[in-house]
């Protein structure tokens, strides 16, 4: 029987494992999920936390329940990938021996990788964060307020203008949006990296009176004097400061000859192999692959992996659906009960719609039905 | 270009925006004060971008030239 060793209990690996033991017979295969947290979180729901629209402790669930009885969980942090062996070395020690193996591992905010953020910044990018923000935010009395991307790649990739757009409408409705001056900031010429998205979003900026610094790569932050330095030379004073930190991959990725330094596992676009292996396969926020970091990414990735295993499995030819094609879809809150939908593949760039309430009220149900919905892979 | 000497040299080609422009500015973080870079680019918003992130960050755009079938910008970092 072989043995299938999916590491990572968020989206992508949940998906995976689901879709696995789904389809393969219990003496096919055994599968075994390798997670370094007994919880699942929903981490698009952290957005909403500072602005008392979700309770962080309501968008976590222990990973046991999401999947099948028949799929095996070890709780505990990989120290080192042995592909040369086909295992994988715990900290704990234990060894863990697989013939195919997927690398679901996510991504991993680092704020200490620019001098003073930590120090001086705020983000909502972890459980503990967002809830730290959500207090400060009930404190908030007004003053200046920037809030930028900190460094590429990062997940979630409209979050930092969601959150913006949701900040402004949050101090308006507290009617201190005369009393605070709010900056965006992000570190390409524009307000994001995908042109159509810039178009619907800039002007949404403009209209809100919310000043906007292109070309701003953050380089350090002086928390004593309320700095925000950027590469380029631009400082920005601040009362309040929520940078999103540059993103890394798990740290036993990183320097490993599979990723790159940062910890990105180099993946195949369409196979979604990793490097030039036969049996290890990654997706989601683990790839180097240049779309979205996102858990529909992970969603529309995690078929082709699994049809992958099943047809090598049972020496099947691997059918013409086998290839991942870009497909990303997410939301863009843009406050005021108004979102939109970015939907989009490697072949045809989004093309977004004005956004509206249906679209917000969308939003608001997929986050409620995700847990029944995407990590069981319902659909 | 022939005359100028280049510290270190990124070929970016066949990624896409804003992937050259992301390998220049890690290339300045790394470099020293009057180091040459090059980014060789395939991608046509690098011919707008490239440009523009230089001129903002006040280095020094010593020029852009063919290679083959792509652009070779070369940037001095001035401070």
């Amino acid at each position: 029987m072989k043995n299938i060793i999916i590491i990572g209990g968020g989206t992508g690996g949940c998906i995976v494992a689901n879709l696995l033991a789904k389809k393969l017979d219990s003496d096919e295969a055994k599968i075994t999920v390798i997670s370094a947290s007994e919880q699942h979180h929903y981490q698009p729901g952290w957005l909403y936390v500072p602005f008392a629209r979700e309770d962080a402790r309501s968008l976590t669930r222990p990973v046991r329940d999401l999947l099948k009885k028949q799929i095996n969980l070890l709780i505990g942090k990989v120290e080192k990938l042995d592909d040369g062996n086909h295992q994988v070395i715990l900290e704990n020690g234990d060894t863990v021996s697989y013939d195919y193996l997927v690398i679901a591992t996510g991504s991993i905010p680092c704020p200490e990788d620019i001098p003073g953020l930590s120090e001086g910044g705020n983000h909502f990018y972890t459980e503990k964060d967002s809830f730290e923000l959500y207090q400060i935010l009930q404190e908030f009395r007004g003053g200046k307020v920037v809030i930028g991307v900190g460094g590429l790649p990062y997940k979630c990739p409209v979050a930092p203008l969601e959150f913006t757009f949701l900040f402004e409408e949050f101090i308006n409705e507290k009617g201190i949006r005369d009393k605070t001056d709010i900056t965006y900031t992000f570190p390409l010429n524009a307000v994001f990296n995908i042109p159509s998205v810039a178009e619907v979003a800039e002007p949404i900026l403009q209209e809100r009176n919310i000043n906007i610094e292109t070309f701003f790569n953050l380089e350090e932050v002086k928390a004593d004097e309320k700095k925000a330095i950027s590469l380029e030379g631009t400082e920005l004073d601040y009362d309040l400061l929520i940078m999103i930190p540059p993103h890394r991959g798990a740290p036993f990725l990183q320097g490993h000859e599979i990723a790159d330094a940062k910890g990105w596992v180099k993946t195949n676009k369409q196979s979604l192999r990793a490097g030039d292996s036969k049996n290890i396969w990654a997706l989601g926020d683990t790839t180097d692959i240049p779309i979205s970091k996102a858990g529909s990414t992970a969603h529309f990735e995690g078929p082709v992996i699994a049809k992958h295993i099943i047809a090598d499995l049972r020496g099947e030819e691997l059918g013409e659906d086998c290839v991942y094609e870009g497909h990303v879809m997410c939301f863009l809150e843009t406050g005021y009960s108004k979102a939109s939908i970015i939907d989009f593949d490697y072949s045809a760039p989004p093309v977004l719609k004005a956004p509206n309430a249906l679209m917000h009220y969308q939003k608001m149900a997929f986050n409620k039905a995700y847990w029944y919905l995407i990590p069981t892979a319902t659909i | 270009m022939e005359n100028v000497e280049i510290t270190k040299e990124s070929d970016a080609r066949g990624s896409f925006c804003p992937g050259p422009l992301m390998e220049l500015i890690r290339m300045v973080r790394d470099a020293e004060v009057g180091d040459v870079l090059a980014v060789i680019s395939s991608d046509a918003g690098s011919q707008k971008d490239l440009p523009a992130w230089v001129a903002k960050a006040k280095h020094e755009l010593l020029g852009q030239e063919d290679f083959e079938g792509a652009v070779r910008f070369i940037i001095k970092k001035s401070h």
